[in-house]
């Protein structure tokens, strides 16, 4: 058997790890665009900040390849898939013929049209490392940075640059930070905490043109600017199997097994649209644990298990200048709510079950809440009224206690 | 193998696990010494309501969620322990997000709080086990 996986990052790492699990023998290759050993990307803004390096960032120890024996490729890009051959053609003309095939291909930054940004020279976006590298020699001492977009990337550059005394903008269309995790009260706390850090932010603005180093904004405001970041999204790779025939939307289609609908190939991780059990709808869900968790699927899958992930939902935990937020779901149903000014909390559920929940400030023991939303839970079988207020196995029935931390099977125990 | 198991019947909720805990990871002799004028940070947790209390330590899954999920690969299952690269991790929280259980902490210390069953110290046996007084705290195989 022949496994090639496209993509060098965390949905091929747990492709890689299912794969040996079940297949010492067989042959994997693993093809990147990038000329690194697997690093972790949400780091490269710690890099930045000097809270990790580039030996500290790497996702698996130098020995990965070697004891999982996979053939890297390094500096390579994929260019087209011949499926009728099974074979991944190059830019370099160079073809790789596979019997199980993994797109782990990621998603790239979105840069939008704007007049007079073909006259910017020093733009940059922020998601691999040589983004981070790039940015980082850009930047001098009073630097005036203009970060686009005030949603994960571009929050956690202008961290990740903070310290290097610097001037920070950022300026968003929406009215919220972080507009795709927070809703409005969250938004707001985290806006002056970040006004309090001492970024500008400019919402519910938008660039109408760039003049040299000037940022022309809606509302007549000019930015001026040493270095701009293009931090409004990202947009996954699904040209490879697109251009094949393959099922895509947003995202690459994939299914519960996560193939795609091209037979022996599969993807995983930023590049997919997967099923949201907590809305139901099909969504692109670019975390680094659903990448893991789909390349694991995956790779169970292409080595002849039968396996299957069905348990993805939208979650987050990001910190910003020392406040952390943790978030899961999807924001509908009644709401439990609490804040005492410095934390926040609601939860949000309907019909028996938690639906999501944002935390800011405490965000102890989280996955309670998460493994709610994740596992369906009834909250009949509960004691939500404890465990809105607080998350903790307190509120479980004894049975379930039983089982969690005593080991023991549901039916050896009597309550 | 073999894991820490917590029967809520008999614990009697006197939290002497997570003094012990603490004490396991500083690696000093004497516990009333090594605590002494602390705040401690155990990786074992009480829980306690209305006369039941029970601790929390980290399940050492066979699927471990906050693993899979480590954004930075600090946290990996070594001969079915979940061990935690101190180093390496950056304490983003992702792992505080995974976890089903609640049994891993955020910290101050710049990275998380997990109990690695004693492997690091000196200690054979989990000190939260050796430390409680009513067997509350067992650690023994039972064929998870």
């Amino acid at each position: 058997m022949k496994y090639v996986i496209i993509g060098n990052s965390a949905a091929a790492v747990g492709a890689v790890e299912a794969i040996r699990k079940n297949d010492k023998e067989g042959r994997i290759v693993i093809v990147s665009n990038e000329n690194y050993h697997v690093y972790s990307r949400p780091l490269i803004s710690y890099l930045l900040l000097g809270k990790t390096n580039e030996e500290k960032m790497k996702y698996r120890n130098d020995d990965f390849y070697r004891e999982n024996r996979c053939e890297l490729k390094l500096n390579k890009t994929a260019q087209r898939l011949d499926i009728k051959q099974k074979q991944v053609i190059f830019e370099d003309g160079d073809a790789e013929s596979y019997d199980k095939l993994l797109i782990a291909t990621g998603s790239s930054p979105f840069i939008p049209p704007v007049q007079g940004l073909d006259k910017v020279k020093s733009m940059y976006t922020f998601t691999t490392l040589d983004d981070a590298k790039a940015l980082d020699n850009a930047l001098s001492e009073n630097s005036k940075v203009l970060i686009v977009g005030a949603g994960l990337i571009g929050l956690k550059c202008a961290e990740g640059i903070s310290k290097k005394k610097v001037e920070i903008s950022c300026i968003d269309l929406s009215y919220k930070v972080l507009s795709s995790i927070l809703d409005d009260e969250g938004s707001e706390i985290i806006k002056r905490h970040l006004q309090d850090n001492k970024i500008r932010l400019y919402l519910k603005r938008h660039i109408i043109e760039f003049k040299e180093n000037i940022a022309m904004l809606d509302d007549g405001t000019e930015i001026p600017f040493d270095v701009l970041v293009m931090a409004v999204g990202v947009r996954p790779n699904i040209s490879l199997v697109k251009d094949a025939g393959g099922r895509t939307n947003r995202g690459i289609i994939i299914d519960e097994r996560c193939q795609t609908s091209i037979p022996d190939v599969y993807a995983a991780g930023d590049c997919c649209e997967s099923m949201d059990i907590s809305s139901g709808e099909a969504k692109v869900m670019a975390l680094l644990p659903n990448a893991y968790m789909q390349g694991e699927c995956a790779g169970m899958n292409m080595s002849g298990l039968d396996f299957v992930f069905d348990k993805a939902i939208p979650m987050n935990a990001i910190g910003l200048f020392g406040k952390h937020i943790i978030t899961a779901g999807t924001y509908s149903g009644d709401v439990y709510f609490e804040t005492d000014g410095k934390n926040y909390k609601k939860l949000f559920y309907s019909d028996n079950k938690l639906n999501g929940f944002i935390l800011i400030g405490d965000v102890a023991k989280a996955g309670i809440y998460t493994a709610l939303i994740r596992e369906k839970t009834p909250l009949d079988t509960l004691n939500f009224e404890l465990i809105c207020k607080t998350p903790g196995l307190m509120a479980f029935s004894k049975r379930a206690r039983g089982e969690m931390l005593g080991g023991i099977k549901s039916e050896a125990v009597s309550s | 193998m073999k894991r820490v198991y917590v029967n809520e019947n008999w614990c009697l909720g006197c939290h002497l696990c997570e003094y012990y805990c603490a004490f396991a990871s500083t690696n000093e002799k004497d516990m009333a010494r090594a605590l002494k004028g602390i705040k401690i940070s155990p990786r074992i947790r009480v829980e306690e309501m209305d006369g039941i209390s029970f601790a929390v330590s980290c399940r050492h899954c066979n699927e471990p969620l906050c693993v899979k999920g480590c954004i930075t690969g600090a946290l990996t299952r070594v001969d079915g322990i979940i061990m935690i690269d101190k180093d390496k991790c950056i304490s983003c929280y992702t792992c505080v997000l995974c976890c089903p259980y609640g049994a891993v902490s955020p910290s101050e210390d710049g990275a998380v709080l997990k109990c690695e069953l004693c492997i690091k110290t000196y200690s054979r046996t989990p000190m939260c086990v050796k430390g409680c007084p009513n067997e509350a705290i067992v650690f023994e195989e039972r064929g998870e």
